[in-house]
């Protein structure tokens, strides 16, 4: 067996005073899709955040290639982000949304912005302004950055809301692609994917424990 | 150039042009600030007593105390929209410093609201029959005001982002840190009517520009990871 690319060790996460979960264990390898199960309110998006190092575990940590994210300012480079907020303006056209978002990323895509947006179904609406665009025309304004990608870690936050069945279909293509060049996927998502040898992380598996936690 | 460099200023240049695109496209931010100010200014001679010489005596600080509160009215809505939509993660995200991101917000911010003020402020000084001597003086203020105000505001809107009505904390933070700026600038504008030279007083607005410049974009920066958080 490989060396874990991304391990998760003892992260205990709290919100508003309530512990979410407690000694969460986890290895994720090169070329693994891992789905993050757990009902409303259990935590999948703050341990999404942790694992982008948005936010700071009360406890534990995280380790990229075998290092803390935290020490590691190239982590960031790795990392494609995708949370459940649709960081779209309403006043720009979809090209100017998604070259923004695409140049605040140091990448060379293989592909351009306007064949990214054909890829996801955009073309035609590709100068709209965004406001006069459906929820899930949003959304795959933010999924497109997943074609211009090279980052190896693919965090995704419910990228599915809002997206009818055909684009699903398309996205579980992208992803299971991503996996097979060795990129690692993690995800939340009520739906249940059409991807084989998917692993899951059940938050219900790391309940909080009832130890009192000092802050510091 | 180097690709470190590139990534730098890529990412500095998609905010700044992105920032000012959006203003660009919703002019009443613009607007607004400038408006107030017009009719704050309109209104001080029908207010007061229309003589040319209480006028001449109030216009400095008077201009200066007007700019100064038209400049906190966008404040309060410079990273607001970027929490809401989470565009803030994406800055959290990037590999270059938080300062360059932070500092392409306030240069955007500058631009849209400081300089116009401090453009129109000579016709406002017509309108307060400020005297000859003072227009220069008000407009070199004003221009190195404004950005030391961006500056401290930035931070005091960064500190302010999560909170749901932050519009009078945000003042309460940001108005000591400008008073400085507004004793120095009053000042300097009367010393330039009164025919004195003002260069001690553009050397303490840079001083403080200066120490803002570094200081501030990083407080900004460290107030937004922070909210991130939340």
């Amino acid at each position: 067996m490989s060396e874990p690319i991304l391990t998760l060790q003892e992260l205990t996460c709290e919100r508003d005073e309530r512990l979410l979960f407690s000694h969460l264990n986890y290895r994720c390898q090169a070329g693994d899709l891992v789905q993050i199960l757990g009902a409303n309110g259990a935590g999948k998006t703050s341990l999404l955040r942790i694992l982008a190092g948005l936010i700071t575990p009360l406890e534990g940590r995280v380790l990229w290639r075998g290092k803390t994210i935290a020490h590691q300012p190239d982590f960031v480079r790795e990392l494609l982000f995708l949370g459940h907020q649709v960081p779209v303006k309403g006043l720009l056209t979809v090209l100017e949304n998604l070259r923004w978002l695409n140049r605040l990323q140091t990448r060379n895509p293989s592909i351009s912005e306007r064949e990214a947006l054909q890829r996801v179904g955009l073309e035609a609406c590709a100068d709209t302004p965004c406001q006069q665009l459906s929820a899930g025309q949003r959304r795959r304004v933010l999924l497109a950055q997943l074609y211009l990608s090279q980052a190896p870690l693919w965090i995704l936050d419910e990228p599915f809301t809002a997206i009818d069945q055909a684009g699903v279909g398309q996205l579980e293509t992208v992803i299971d692609q991503h996996r097979h060049n060795g990129g690692l996927v993690l995800i939340t998502s009520h739906q249940t994917l059409k991807i084989n040898a998917m692993r899951h992380l059940d938050l219900t598996d790391f309940p909080p424990d009832n130890r009192v936690y000092d802050h510091e | 150039m180097n690709e470190q460099t590139r990534g730098l200023f890529t990412a500095f240049t998609a905010i700044l042009k992105r920032d000012l695109m959006l203003i660009w496209r919703h002019q009443s931010d613009i607007l607004n600030p400038l408006v107030f100010f017009l009719i704050a200014i309109t209104l001080l001679p029908l207010g007061l007593d229309p003589s040319p010489q209480l006028l001449a005596a109030l216009a400095p600080g008077m201009i200066w105390i007007m700019a100064m509160l038209a400049g906190l009215l966008p404040l309060d809505s410079l990273f607001k929209s970027d929490f809401e939509d989470g565009s803030l993660d994406q800055y959290l995200l990037t590999s270059e410093p938080l300062y360059l991101t932070v500092l392409a917000k306030i240069l955007a911010h500058w631009l849209s609201t400081g300089l116009p003020l401090a453009l129109v402020s000579p016709l406002l000084g017509v309108m307060l029959a400020l005297p000859e001597g003072g227009y220069g003086a008000l407009v070199l203020t004003l221009l190195l005001g404004t950005v030391i105000m961006s500056l401290i505001g930035a931070t005091g809107a960064a500190l302010t982002v999560c909170l749901r009505s932050g519009g009078l904390v945000l003042s309460l933070i940001v108005l000591p840190l400008f008073l400085p700026v507004l004793i120095i600038g009053a000042n300097a504008v009367n010393a330039a009517v009164a025919g004195f030279a003002i260069s001690t007083h553009l050397a303490l607005l840079g001083a403080y520009l200066a120490l803002t410049l570094m200081i501030m974009p990083l407080a900004a920066a460290g107030a937004l990871k922070i909210s991130a958080g939340h």
